[in-house]
């Protein structure tokens, strides 16, 4: 009896420790399955950029709370890292203008999309979305939101609904590279609007748009948690990840500590010293061609030393720019224009941009200059910034480099903000011409037509109609760019476009330094990352 | 004492206002257009102009302050230009940030302070007092934003034993009394509280190694009392300017060290006012302003009416 006591002893124990192990084992499997994948992302803002449908903080921001939780009508192809996007559906399946008149542009939408709170997206929300920001009598008028998008979608006249799914948006002159305006333009849900009582700061904590994440939570300055969205319409575009914290550490020695620290999974712009540091511990450096350029813009006006060709010429010869790129640490490339050399728009330039110090000193004696009989001018650049790089250090290195070719360059630092002020009212303004300014330091997305040439070659685009800073004009340029704005054909409008800049670098209308690489740094966890070739980056391609 | 204390108050009035117009005029001296924080860089002029009239920056500025101080002293202070948020919520939520930080820094730099400047004043001459004097100097010149770096760089890159920045692994609005959180508030509360802690033990340490010459203690030991008794004499004789140099520093600490806060991404007032500056946020930056001045005053005020509670003689006077 005593055995068979102990026996059945033994046995219940064993059978409570298997029920305990199944037990486990069950947890840890449930857990396991419903298992929430996370990547925290350090962002180098000093707050989430606004959330409430068009986001401020420049183009960097879109990529944070503009095309994750909203969607444009033309969206930028931006999940692709091996060449650079182009345009593709967004809400819009098709765009094309009307052949009787070409200002008019009809777009069909997309059916079946829901905005996250369950309300349908159809041709009156897109309506409703363009009041929001043009019209300043609509009641849902947010000068804060026309304010950011106002400016990069100059060429709406007027627009009507034409159907339940199909709208109509007038320009106001025949211009084909219009599509290239709506990937910034986001479409966000009257519903929600009405729901929060008319209140744009309720909408920024709770916003609803069609994107592929959803905010679940917003804390000012602190963090954005994005959740996944499953019913997103594009099921190619599905988020990888359940939850995305992105947390504003704008202080970069900060974001890489909390990166190597584990308080992050990824973060954007690492300060250069620690990259052998990230390698050494197994993280991942992913950068790519970007849209950028950190140029001297020089003022061509009767009285700046930057009116003869030659010494323009010169300047651009005399930078090592791969000296550059190693003092950068490698988060660079050598600029040969204001765009990449891979890019579909760089064209056949006749003056090749490098390192070439002999030709850039014959140039300057040609010129009439020397290293004893200098050439003086002023420049203005900022203390620092979004897109300025390491601005000190490398305007130094420039100032050196221009030193030994006879260009002796004074600097006047300003913060970006005031530096912004100088480049709004062009060279030719007091604040500028009456102080010798003669060329202005600022870095410059070119991640579009418009943004990359016309705003900087038009002559109808010269400050302070425009941000053509220095005054340049060249009849070829503006017929060029004339000719393209009536051009339909893509493969042509390169053609142009190729010219446009061609003739640019032929120019030399600036001194082209390097293009930014928009360096991200990743932790092991963190698996996958599309890089694309853009300022618009696609975060739903991040995945563990 | 009543009297003295309401003399104190209303001394307060006239400097509250002063500092209400610096607050508010300071902030337009500084080059640069506060629309930048709103409009793209390369927005038109007419858009500019169309912001300038909605934020009511086109009228002239004596208008733009009485309109301002008007809702100012109803506890408005505008919204945000970059955000649209309502200043006082912000500053409110900074605010009760840098305090739980700096409250944390002043406690541990006054208490840790004085105990050294006591030792040191006590042992005046000696190797204690040396170490301390040594050390004091150096809390008071090394530069915050380094120590923070290094702290960062030992306690967590390093050893992994504590977090490099944030309030808590769920922002500030979670915070709890708990270890995850507390852990956050070590490395810039260590940061912060190196300078208080150096000023206030070297004032200390002089006031103890003066007091400890008075006739009074010598006559105190000539009646026979130990030395501990004899140290609670010097202590509230050095107590109320103890107390008046730990409330500056409090006033100062609560302005928030904009570098601590941006190194340990701390969101309290000095990373607020970084932000509000880069971003040109006129109403935020005034705001801010206003309001740590109005605590700096109010500090003072307070250590006015409590030094007299510890030295009756300041209200005879």
């Amino acid at each position: 009896m005593v055995s068979n006591k102990a026996g059945q002893l033994t046995v219940n124990r064993w059978r409570r420790a298997l029920q305990g192990l199944a037990a486990l084992v069950l947890v840890t499997a449930c857990s396991m399955a419903h298992g929430e994948s996370l990547v925290r992302y350090g962002i180098s803002m000093a707050d989430i950029p606004l959330t409430t449908g068009q986001p401020d903080k420049g183009a960097g921001g879109y990529q944070f709370t503009g095309h994750t939780l909203y969607d444009p009508l033309v969206a930028w192809e931006a999940n692709i890292a091996s060449r650079p996007g182009k345009l593709i559906p967004g809400l819009a399946t098709e765009w094309k203008p009307d052949p009787q008149d070409p200002r008019n542009w009809r777009f069909k939408l997309r059916h079946g999309v829901k905005f996250h709170d369950g309300s349908e997206f159809n041709a009156d929300a897109v309506i409703w979305n363009l009041q929001k920001v043009l019209e300043t009598k609509a009641p849902q008028f947010d000068a804060k939101q026309s304010a950011q998008v106002r400016p990069r979608i100059p060429s709406i006249l007027r627009y009507r609904k034409v159907d339940d799914y199909t709208v109509e948006i007038t320009t106001k002159e025949i211009d084909a590279l219009f599509p290239f305006q709506l990937p910034w333009f986001l479409i966000g849900s009257p519903a929600q609007w009405e729901k929060l009582g008319h209140d744009w700061a309720k909408v920024a904590l709770q916003p609803s748009g069609t994107g592929p994440f959803r905010l679940d939570r917003l804390v000012p300055r602190e963090r954005a948690e994005l959740v996944r969205n499953p019913a997103y319409w594009d099921k190619t575009r599905l988020a990888k990840v359940d939850r995305l914290v992105l947390l504003p550490i704008p202080d970069a020695l900060t974001r890489a500590n909390a990166l190597l620290n584990g308080q992050v999974d990824m973060i954007e712009t690492p300060p250069p010293d620690v990259l052998p540091q990230f390698a050494a511990s197994g993280f991942r450096v992913v950068q790519n061609v970007t849209p950028h350029v950190w140029p001297y813009h020089f003022s061509t006006y009767p009285g700046s030393p930057w009116t003869d060709l030659r010494v323009r010429k010169a300047a651009n010869l005399a930078i090592d720019r791969a000296a550059i790129v190693k003092l950068l640490g490698g988060l660079a490339s050598p600029a040969k224009g204001q765009l990449d050399a891979n890019s579909p728009w760089f064209g056949k330039p006749s003056f090749e941009i490098k390192y070439d110090l002999a030709a850039a000193k014959a140039l300057m004696t040609q010129a009439g200059y020397s290293k004893a009989k200098p050439l003086k001018a002023k420049i203005l650049i900022a203390q620092g910034g979004t897109g300025q790089m390491l601005s000190l250090p490398m305007n130094e290195f420039i100032q050196q480099s221009l030193a030994e070719v006879g260009i002796q360059v004074e600097f006047e630092v300003v913060e970006l903000e005031n530096l912004y002020l100088h480049w709004r009212n062009g060279a030719k303004a007091d604040m500028n011409a009456g102080k010798g300014i003669t060329a202005i330091n600022l870095g410059y997305v070119t991640a579009d037509p418009f943004y990359a040439l016309t705003r900087f070659a038009y002559s109808k685009y010269v400050a302070p109609n425009g941000v053509n800073w220095g005054g340049y004009s060249n009849p070829k340029v503006d017929d060029a760019i004339d000719q393209v704005k009536a051009t339909f054909d893509p493969k042509a409008q390169d053609r142009l476009l190729a010219f446009v800049h061609q003739q640019m670098v032929d120019d030399a209308l600036m001194l082209w330094v390097v293009h930014d690489t928009n360096p991200h740094v990743l932790s092991p966890k963190v698996k996958q990352y599309v890089q694309a070739q853009h300022w618009f980056q696609d975060l739903t391609t991040i995945g563990l | 004492m009543l009297m003295f204390v309401l003399r104190r108050l209303l001394y307060a009035v006239p400097i509250a206002l002063g500092v209400t117009v610096v607050s508010f005029l300071l902030v337009y001296l500084a080059p640069g257009d506060p629309l930048n924080a709103i409009a793209p860089a390369d927005a038109p002029a007419e858009v500019i102009e169309a912001l300038k009239v909605s934020y009511g920056l086109d009228r002239p500025l004596p208008v733009r302050y009485l309109l301002w101080l008007q809702r100012a002293v109803q506890g408005d202070l505008g919204a945000s230009i970059a955000t649209g948020r309502p200043v006082s919520g912000e500053v409110r939520s900074a605010v009760g940030n840098t305090l739980l930080l700096a409250g944390v820094a002043a406690a541990l730099g006054v208490l840790v302070g004085c105990l050294a400047g006591a030792v040191a004043g006590y042992h005046a001459g000696g190797p204690l007092d040396r170490l301390v004097t040594a050390l004091s100097v150096v809390g008071v010149s090394v530069p915050h934003y380094w120590l923070g770096l290094v702290l960062t760089i030992v306690f967590s890159v390093r050893l992994g034993w504590l977090p490099a920045m944030g309030a808590g692994p769920g922002g500030s609005a979670d915070w709890l009394w708990d270890g995850d959180h507390l852990r956050h508030l070590v490395l810039p509360a260590l940061t912060l509280c190196v300078i208080p802690l150096g000023i206030l033990s070297r004032t200390v340490r002089a006031l103890v190694a003066d007091l400890m010459q008075r006739e009074f203690v010598l006559a105190l030991r000539a009646r026979g009392l130990g030395e501990a008794a004899i140290l609670r004499h010097v202590a509230r004789n050095a107590a109320p300017t103890v107390l008046a140099v730990a409330g500056l520093q409090l006033g100062y600490l609560m302005g928030g060290s904009i570098l601590v806060e941006t190194v340990f991404a701390w969101p309290g007032t000095g990373f607020l006012l970084n932000t509000a500056i880069f971003q040109r946020d006129i109403p935020l930056l005034q705001g801010v302003l206003l309001v740590l001045c109005l605590i700096f005053v109010g500090l003072n005020l307070l250590v006015d009416v409590l030094q007299p509670v510890l030295d009756p003689r300041m209200v005879r006077q």
